[in-house]
């Protein structure tokens, strides 16, 4: 048995090189005309070899590819554990939808022969980082990933200027990524003397390699994960790609992140003092408040998503730390829950994500527009795309019987129980438990608002302008991705039970976190708790189906008249400009949270001629702008700027000036020396 | 206002409304409301005299709630519209849009003698036309202004209470 | 004390008929007593101010007429005025039927965990929200975005106080809840439990809103909260709404009456008991009726902006009452 599997995975692990060569070949070499469909077959294929790889691996079959270098070093190990399986199972899930939905949504720039050549290369990057079995190969498929989504990004930059800026930012903050976590790997080799993953478990927990080697992972894989205030790439980056792309780098991406902090906080360094956890949960707790306050006020709804997803990962990493902070109080049973909770929020975030991005996709796709602002009416023309974007806003919104509400309630129960500590309670923990649930708490609040303004302001009402208004739903491929992003929210939100179980078997000692209760509910001894979404639907159903039959018998014997506008207090200019936007929505929350957002509010009075009353015009103009961009990184950028321009006076080009430097240099050597 | 003296003025005014007179008779038709009425203002352009004795009607002393009358925000929760003055010309299109918009069974109630005919304003070269013109009048309370008890009563005929 | 031992282990039948029926009952009776609660807080207000009042049975009379009546709708809004309310309505019907209202009796996989219970009632918000902005008007936004804003900072005050209730009984469990403090009534007058109970009153007045943050008589467009969503909605649209809304206000009512004074609530399934649970509940949801209404005379709607502080006091209660139980006790 385990023969085959083992099999299996390697078989896996090189059918996805394989078809990533193809599919690179194929973009470079099929006719434009096929190119998408060509290229964005194969890439499902490998996106589809990927899960099935990460699913076997998931269910704990064993096997590795070694690849023989030419350089001097042990050979690259490829030997995805559960863990790694569950991971490279969830980005090639999105990988797939994100190639059906590319397929037919990819025009002109992202179409180009560049474009696809890279999404293959982004994809199998991502679907090996998490097989990854030392940190050479490691770091080698972070910078594949890194480089794919890189050109994928850039597919317009000839077009648009946003694009090429996002690009530089970007890069820049992919490489600072990767040099803290190189340098973390560099200090664990140091420490440990080798690159094998299996070698880091020999490090002293505690010692200062190891807190160094923290400090710098968590920098690194939360740049990736898009954690304050690393997290300034995100609403330039996300908004700008092509909409399928950014599906992929929010939805699969960004777990990446994820999974490198948890290999570190899990699997390389276990036993963490209880600063780390802290640590990790003010850097969640922060990012989740700020992303959703970003979000919530956010009128460009790829801008929107992107945020969100920072909240998300914020809310990751919080369950995260909470799990380490429990762990060292010793709440294991809470431990090992807020951990699972924080995996399965990520998957849950993996699936609603993509889904709501790649319905920014389809409504970029038929309108044109991505400002909520010109949106409007499209839940009547297009009712496929409302219906898949709406499940995705639930999930992102954590209602129920969605996947995100699965997560945060086991999240906060395991919160509210570590909080319960029996015995030796110690003070952290009890003022920080509550902290935590209070931020998760104003952050669902907040999450719930900006999904209600997304949803309700792109698809709900009247269109607010003429391309919304035109607006037909997208064609069929596009919808399968859609249907296939919608159906996974809904399923794990449904049944979470067998799904929370696997997760829970990834993580060392989790087996028997989670059990399966009642109709694929999750119960989790640990903590005490039980949730049965189905059959809380079921109750819903139970007690909704007779007052659906009143409304129904009440509709026949009382017909409803449609008349052609609303009413909105009778005036004769009732103009859809007239309803509400996404700026005014957010309106009393910048009010509200006016200290952290900081907006810039510009009103200009016109008067009708000389009169000093009567008004022709008023103009206002707000923004809010990321706080941590002008007062941070602005400051931080201005400053090297002009360190630069100061050595450049030195460096004039002057062959004199050069020869004096080398003759001062000469001078301080030999006096150096002679001392 | 503190507390202290709010309380000793609720404990002092009790029973403001005065006793309620004789019912009137049910207007045809009204039985459907049940008992129930929900009650739209409208000034489709008077002079605020009828408007302040609505207003009255609807105060603590004639309290016209306590026959199951209630002022509502919206046309469409509305069943009756009580309707003042005579319709100017910027209020026919607002008016003929809330009257569109009440759904149905409804009534209408005008108010004062302009809501009829125009009252002192007739001929006026701002008007629209009598409210007749506009909608089927079901009750009318004759006056200018009326007093309130006469609202009241019209009020009544349509809850039946 | 062990959930999952009850969910797995149990006699099914006699473990879920009591249950059932205890379920059955509360959404009987509280279908029955939400209009009544309301009716009766008009009336007592109406008296206070010197008016005779409508009488209770008149919420009664109102949706009787508004089922019976012809809807109008715009003809951009299409099925999110039926879906809303529908959504309402069972959001608020669940509410009740996972509440501990009559009795503490539940089903085991099925508890009424705080988490749960708040994210049900969510869902009627969010659906209210969304008819609000599905008129597609000015005042309908504008109600919506008020509601959305107060929904959302309300949050955080609404699950800490009642995870500083959920303390001394180690759960959070809200039947568990009630029933250790009825074992154990000392609970319910320590600092801590008062503090979360101000909190959790403060955060549902805010909810469901009532006077200061959301005045419910009010007929001006600008100063609502709540109405300016449903200013587009007629007939049964607009009675199912209201219905929803009222169920919710009678529920959460009941919560607040059990958690500070559970006496009378079944919690053994007998006749008796299940009959006893009920005059309980209907009395001591009518008297807190009674109370919400006396106290609005002596309240003023307080600005928009305003509310955030007084949600920010509240939650400073509630952040109070979870880190003293710890750090205390």
């Amino acid at each position: 048995m385990s023969a085959i599997d083992a099999g299996l995975i390697q078989a896996g692990l090189g059918l996805q090189l394989l078809l990533a060569v193809v599919a690179v070949a194929a973009a470079l070499l099929v006719s434009p005309a096929r190119r998408s469909l060509t290229v964005g077959v194969i890439s499902a294929a490998l996106a589809a070899t990927g899960l099935a790889t990460g699913i076997a691996a998931l269910l704990g079959a064993p096997g590795s590819l070694s690849l023989d270098t030419v350089l001097p070093m042990d050979a690259l190990t490829l030997s995805p554990d559960r863990l790694g399986g569950l991971f490279m199972a969830v980005v090639s899930a999105v990988g797939l939808i994100v190639c059906l939905f590319g397929m037919s949504s990819a025009r002109g720039p992202a179409a180009s022969r560049t474009a696809w050549a890279a999404m293959p290369v982004f994809l199998v990057g991502m679907q090996l980082v998490p097989a990854a079995a030392d940190s050479v190969s490691f770091l080698l498929a972070w910078e594949i990933m890194t480089l794919g989504s890189t050109v994928l990004l850039l597919a317009d930059h000839a077009t648009r200027a946003s694009v090429s800026s996002a690009g530089i930012w970007y890069s820049a903050m992919s490489q600072l990524s990767f040099f803290f976590i190189l340098a973390g790997f560099a200090v664990l080799a140091a420490a440990t003397g080798g690159t094998s993953f299996s070698a880091a478990g020999s490090l002293e927990p505690g010692s200062a390699a190891a807190n160094l080697a923290f400090v710098l992972f968590i920098l690194g894989f939360g740049g990736k994960a898009e954690l304050v205030p690393l997290h300034v790439w995100v609403p330039r980056v996300l908004p700008e790609a092509p909409s399928h792309v950014s599906a992929a780098m929010s939805g699969a991406m960004v777990k990446i992140g994820v999974y490198g902090a948890l290999l570190v906080c899990v699997r390389l360094l276990p036993e963490a003092p209880a600063w780390w956890g802290i640590v990790i949960m003010v850097l969640g707790g922060v990012s989740a408040l700020y992303g959703i306050l970003q979000a919530s006020v956010a009128s460009d709804l790829k801008v929107l998503l992107a945020y969100s997803t920072t909240e998300n990962m914020g809310l990751i990493f919080l369950g995260l730390g909470a799990s380490m902070l429990l762990r060292t109080s010793g709440a294991t049973g809470a431990a090992d829950a807020a951990l699972v909770a924080a995996i399965l929020l990520a998957v849950s975030h993996a699936a609603f994500k993509a889904t709501l991005f790649l319905g920014a996709g389809a409504i970029i796709h038929s309108t044109g527009e991505r400002n909520l602002d010109r949106l409007g009416g499209l839940g009547r023309r297009m009712p496929f795309t409302a219906a898949a974007f709406g499940i995705g806003a639930m999930g992102a919104a954590a209602l129920p019987i969605t996947s995100g509400f699965v997560a945060e309630w086991m999240l906060l129960q395991s919160l509210v129980n570590g909080g319960r500590l029996q015995g030796d309670a110690s003070v952290a923990a009890s003022v920080a438990m509550p902290l935590a649930v209070a931020v998760i708490a104003l952050t669902a609040g907040l999450a719930l608002l900006t999904f209600v303004k997304a949803y309700g302001i792109a698809f709900l009402a009247r269109p607010r302008s003429a391309p919304a208004s035109e607006a037909r739903d997208v064609p069929g491929l596009m919808r399968l991705a859609l249907g296939l992003g919608a159906l996974t929210v809904l399923t794990l939100g449904l049944v979470p039970g067998p799904i929370a179980q696997a997760v829970a078997a990834a993580v060392p000692d989790g087996s028997g976190t989670v059990q399966v209760v009642g109709l694929a509910g999750v119960g989790v001894p640990g903590i005490n708790a039980v949730l049965d979404p189905l059959l809380l639907t079921v109750l819903a159903a139970v007690v909704g189906i007779p007052v659906l039959v009143a409304m129904l018998v009440s509709a026949r014997r009382h017909p409803a008249r449609i008349s052609e506008l609303p009413w909105g207090g009778g005036g004769s200019r009732a103009r859809p400009r007239m309803q509400y936007t996404a700026t005014s929505y957010a309106e009393p929350l910048v009010r509200v949270f006016d200290d952290v957002l900081k907006p810039t509010r510009d009103v200009q009075v016109t008067h009708a001629g000389e009169s000093r009353y009567l008004v022709e015009r008023v103009t206002v103009q707000q923004s809010v702008s990321d706080v941590f961009e002008t007062r941070f990184y602005r400051p931080v950028l201005q400053l090297v700027q002009r360190f630069g321009i100061a050595v450049r006076q030195i460096a004039n080009g002057s062959i004199h000036r050069y020869l004096t430097y080398s003759f001062v240099a000469f001078l301080i050597v030999l006096i150096a020396v002679s001392l | 206002m503190s507390v202290l003296r709010l309380a000793t003025l609720i404990r002092r005014g009790h029973h403001i409304a005065e006793p309620a007179p004789a019912k009137p008779a049910r207007f045809a038709g009204s039985e459907v409301l049940g008992g129930s009425v929900q009650v739209r203002y409208i000034n489709a352009g008077g002079c605020n005299d009828c408007a302040l004795e609505v207003t009255a009607a609807f105060g603590p002393v004639y309290d016209v709630e306590r026959y199951g009358a209630r002022l509502v925000p919206s046309p469409r929760h509305a069943d009756v519209l009580l309707i003042t003055g005579s319709v100017s010309r910027n209020m026919a299109e607002p008016l003929r849009r809330t009257i569109e918009a009440t759904p149905t069974p409804r009534f209408v109630i005008a108010v004062g003698d302009c809501a009829l005919d125009g009252g002192a304003a007739r001929g006026g070269y701002g008007l629209a036309g009598p409210l007749s013109d506009f909608v089927h009048i079901d009750i009318h309370v004759p006056g200018s202004p009326p007093e309130p008890a006469a609202i009241v009563a019209a009020l009544r005929q349509l809850t039946g209470r | 004390m062990n959930v999952l031992t009850d969910v797995t282990a149990t006699d099914v039948t006699a473990e879920v008929l009591p249950a059932v029926v205890i379920a059955l009952v509360q959404v009987v009776v509280f279908v029955a007593l939400a209009p009544v609660l309301v009716g009766l807080i008009r009336q007592v207000r109406a008296r206070i101010e010197g008016r005779r009042g409508a009488g209770v049975l008149q919420p009664w009379r109102d949706l009787r007429k508004l089922l019976a009546k012809n809807p109008v709708r715009a003809a951009d809004s299409g099925w999110m005025l039926t879906a809303g309310p529908l959504a309402l309505v069972v959001s608020s019907l669940v509410l009740v039927v996972l509440l501990p209202l009559v009795g503490t009796i539940s089903v085991a996989a099925l508890p009424s965990d705080l988490f749960v219970i708040v994210s049900v009632m969510l869902i009627g918000v969010v659906a209210l929200a969304l008819v609000g902005l599905d008129a597609g008007t000015a005042f309908g936004g504008m109600g919506s975005s008020r509601h959305m804003t107060v929904a959302a900072l309300v949050e955080p005050t609404l699950l800490l106080s009642v995870y500083a209730l959920s303390i001394p009984a180690g759960t959070s469990t809200l039947s568990r809840i009630v029933g250790s403090r009825l074992d154990d009534p000392g609970i319910i007058i320590s600092p801590v439990s008062l503090l979360a109970l101000v909190a959790l009153i403060i955060a549902i007045m805010a909810e469901t809103g009532r006077l200061p943050v959301d005045n419910p008589g009010t007929h001006l467009e600008l100063t609502m909260l709540h109405e300016a969503m449903t200013l587009e909605a007629s007939g049964r649209d607009l009675a199912w709404l209201e219905v929803g809304g009222w169920l919710k206000l009678a529920a959460l009512l009941g919560l607040v009456a059990n958690l500070a004074a559970p006496w009378g609530v079944a919690t053994e399934f007998t006749v008796l008991g299940v009959l006893v649970g009920v005059g309980a509940i209907v009395v001591k949801v009518l008297l807190l009726g009674v109370l919400l209404s006396v106290g609005e005379v002596f309240l003023a709607k307080v600005r928009l902006f305003q509310v955030p502080e007084l949600l920010a006091g509240s939650f400073a209660l509630a952040f109070l009452a979870v880190t003293a139980s710890y750090l205390v006790a």
